[in-house]
């Protein structure tokens, strides 16, 4: 065994161990439990002991035995001997005891010894805190949006790291923010603005799109080469540099707060990344199928409707969500075009609740939570399909 | 007969992508060009609505004339900047009513009046007075004549038409507007911007690259804050950065990390101790990066994993046979292997990090040393509603963004060449 290995594995393990308990500790934390400190001592002193004490009795036990044993001292000095906690804090800090122990039961005298060994340890213990770090700081300010919206004003002036939901009171007492959204501020008809822009921007970027694509992946026309590069250059330009010409000319046109306008803007800032996704997929299609179809004397449309539209679901499906998602969340425009309460979109609407100071943030994190909702079920319910489509850079952001 | 075919290929294809290459002309290309006509002119907010004739119909009955009526329309030049010229007037009246000692400048056929009312100065304001006789005897329907509502029409100067230009707004945006300024904090929160991104983008696609339990969660969950709504979001950071009821600020300061709260996105400086050195952190800018390089990284991370799922593994079988550790793997393999998609997307989010409007604009509206040139846009335009220098200022963003394309394709060529 090397022993440059030893305090590496050591050293590394009590301090993901310690990162491990401090997130929980804070989740504890928020829940209202008066904690104080984060005794990194203690922890670090602690989990040098167990990592120690896993490469002396080593295979001795089994080691289901072993974590239980390790999860039992630790839990003990930490929850009984330095503080006093909650039975469920104490669970918590369990259940993370037999996670970690499970984790550093691979490591032996022997494994320790081999070459690159330390590197190797600091690889594995980097993946895990990588892991529990990235899902815990993503995750957080989601969680955080979410049971804002559970809490009141006055709870929070008292406590403000109190977020522990009484689940006991009234339902309507639990959803209380979201009923005034509604019926206050009206959410209703901005979903339904929303709802309908984002649906109308789909069905009619596709009613272009498709067309031009097809045209790009098959016809030979002259410029059509210089056509497919513009078409990622102009996807390059962003929308900040557009905004003072549109809002004047749609201001002269009587175009500004209306729906409509709205709709052709993220059409045609839709249309670039459209056309380039379906035009690679439709390129992939088999010409074969087209030409046997010509012999059929079917004509251009034809073919666009008979043949290339029923094989190229999946590609227009997944385009279809993309336009969704980007409309859904689009706020630049909404901001510029929309300012007449009636014809806010979701976005625009929490951004002018938020304009008001004197907005209580449970109702702006559960408007925050209504418009969030429906991008992230998309999202993780068709995950598979959309990947790609990212990857092809389909949002820009 | 081939040629035939070619020439309605061809016209079939024109017909297909007439429509998309049309709107996407008017909406982003013509806005484009129109920023250069816009920042060469004075134009305010206020002028940009076109001066419009208006009318108001007004109708009274006249007392012991039940057969008589009349009708006053309150004219007026809706600008009060603008005159507008060769003002003409029509309105139509029900068959059985003449108007009598109708206005010389009116005349009637066919039951219609017709006036022309010559040019109107800004503000011009008039009640114009037409006197009804009903010809058969019968009372008149007033709500009949209330009902029809006249036409007017006239001619007028578009402030944003004529040909009056001036360079005024380009001296502004480079001498009085602390172009440097601006310029600099663009570059920071870009640059940092797309590093940061790049590198959490790698450190993750590694993660995501090895086998362990709850993986494709985990891609899942990395991709959330590149898919949510960035006004959720970006609401969501500010309650939490908030100095006094924020979360943040509460967890550190009850963990006694810090005495004092933080202002994380309102304070422009903050001084760290270094070793006896002062140094002078923007933070509210730092945080605004911090919140980028977080909302953005995932799409490092998906282009990344993507790379990395496509190197054969032999490479890394081949280096553990060969006694390389996993420094030594990631150095001579995967890093090699992933550099190209790094400089694809460096240029990527250097250009979009580069024109950022919604973040910084929803986290701190470019307070506190956070004004970059895309706010400054808004800003010209709408705050101070200066279109004109807000379209300048977009002229200066798009000349920038065509020079990174031209650098970055010149870079790309060469080493397509030497390869």
């Amino acid at each position: 065994m090397k022993i440059k290995s030893l305090i590496y594995y050591a050293l590394i393990s009590s301090i993901f161990l310690f990162s491990l308990v401090s997130i929980w500790k804070i989740l504890v934390t928020l829940q209202g439990v008066e904690l104080k400190n984060f005794n990194f001592e203690i922890i670090i002193t602690l989990g040098i002991a167990i990592s120690l004490l896993n490469l002396i009795i080593g295979e001795k036990l089994n080691y289901l035995i072993k974590s239980t044993l390790f999860a039992f001292i630790f839990t003990f000095v930490d929850g009984f001997l330095f503080q006093v906690m909650p039975v469920w804090y104490n669970i918590g800090i369990f259940a993370i005891l037999i996670f970690f122990s499970l984790k550093i039961n691979k490591y032996s005298r022997k494994y320790l010894a081999s070459e690159h060994s330390s590197q190797i340890v600091i690889f594995d213990f980097l993946t895990l805190f990588g892991i529990v770090l990235f899902s815990f700081v993503i995750l957080f300010p989601f969680y955080m949006m979410l049971i804002t919206s559970f809490k009141t004003q006055a709870a929070l002036l008292i406590n403000p790291l109190d977020f522990s939901i009484n689940f006991k009171q009234d339902f309507k007492e639990l959803f209380k923010s979201y009923f005034v959204i509604f019926d206050t501020y009206k959410f209703g008809r901005y979903i339904l603005i929303s709802t309908f822009v984002s649906v109308g921007t789909v069905i009619v970027t596709l009613l272009f799109a498709i067309p031009a694509a097809y045209a790009v992946a098959r016809l030979n026309f002259f410029g059509k080469n210089f056509l497919s590069t513009s078409i990622l250059i102009i996807y390059m330009f962003p929308a900040i540099v557009l905004v003072i010409p549109l809002y004047t000319v749609f201001s002269q046109l009587g175009l500004r707060n209306s729906v409509g306008g709205l709709l052709i803007v993220y059409t045609a800032t839709t249309l670039p990344v459209a056309i380039y996704m379906l035009q690679g997929y439709f390129r992939s299609i088999p010409k074969e199928l087209e030409e046997a179809a010509i012999m059929d004397k079917l004509n251009w449309f034809g073919i666009i409707i008979k043949i290339i539209l029923p094989l190229s679901i999946p590609a227009i499906s997944s385009v279809a969500l993309y336009v969704f998602m980007i409309a859904w969340n689009e706020f630049l425009f909404s901001l510029m075009f929309l300012d007449n309460p009636n014809s806010f979109t979701l976005s625009r609407a929490i951004q002018y609740l938020s304009g008001d100071a004197e907005t209580p943030r449970q109702y702006l994190m559960a408007g925050s939570v209504v418009v969030t909702i429906p991008v992230l079920l998309i999202f993780v319910y068709f995950e598979k399909y959309l990947v790609s489509g990212l990857t092809a850079g389909s949002v820009k952001g | 007969m081939s040629d035939t075919l070619s020439k309605i290929e061809k016209r079939t294809a024109y017909i297909l992508i007439l429509p998309a290459v049309f709107l996407v002309f008017s909406i982003i290309l013509f806005p484009i060009f129109a920023n250069v006509w816009i920042s060469f002119k004075e134009v305010g907010l206020k002028d940009i609505r076109i001066p419009e004739p208006r009318a108001k119909k007004i109708v009274k009955s006249i007392k012991d004339n039940p057969d008589q009526l009349k009708i006053i329309y309150k004219l007026r030049n809706s600008s009060l900047i603008l005159e507008i010229r060769n003002v003409k007037f029509q309105d139509k009246l029900p068959k059985n009513i003449k108007p009598i000692n109708l206005d010389e400048r009116c005349r009637v056929k066919s039951n219609k009046i017709y006036c022309d009312f010559g040019n109107w100065q800004a503000k011009y304001k008039e009640n114009f007075q037409i006197l009804l006789k009903s010809s058969d005897g019968k009372t008149i329907n007033k709500k009949e004549i209330k009902t029809i509502k006249p036409k007017l029409s006239g001619k007028s100067d578009n402030i944003l038409l004529n040909t009056n230009f001036t360079l005024k707004n380009f001296k502004k945006v480079f001498f009085q507007n602390e172009f440097f300024d601006l310029l600099s904090t663009t570059f920071y929160y870009t640059f940092f911007g797309t590093i940061g991104s790049i590198v959490f983008g790698i450190l993750t696609a590694q993660l995501v690259n090895q086998k362990f339990f709850g993986r494709t969660f985990m891609r899942s969950v990395l991709l959330f804050p590149y898919v949510g709504p960035v006004v959720a979001l970006a609401y969501t950071w500010e309650l939490l950065l908030d100095p006094y009821s924020g979360t943040l600020n509460n967890l550190l300061m009850n963990f006694q990390v810090i005495q004092e709260p933080l202002n994380l996105l309102g304070q422009k400086y903050l001084t760290i101790n270094f070793f006896g050195f002062d140094l002078k952190l923007r933070l509210a800018l730092t945080t605004v990066i911090i919140f980028e390089i977080w909302r953005y990284f995932p799409l490092a991370f998906l282009f990344i994993l993507a790379r990395l799922q496509a190197v054969p593994k032999e490479l890394y079988e081949a280096a553990e046979v060969d006694g390389a550790g996993p420094l030594q793997k990631f150095i001579s393999i995967t890093l090699p292997q992933i550099a190209a998609v790094i400089s694809i997307l460096f240029m990527i989010r250097f250009i979009w990090n580069f024109n950022k409007f919604e973040d910084i604009f929803l986290l701190t509206g470019g307070a506190s040393g956070t004004r970059t040139l895309p706010i400054n846009v808004y800003e010209q335009g709408f705050t101070i509603s200066d279109i004109g220098m807000g379209s300048a200022v977009s002229i200066v963003i798009v000349a920038l963004l065509l020079l990174f394309m031209f650098v970055y394709f010149k870079l790309i060529g060469k080493r397509a060449d030497e390869n």
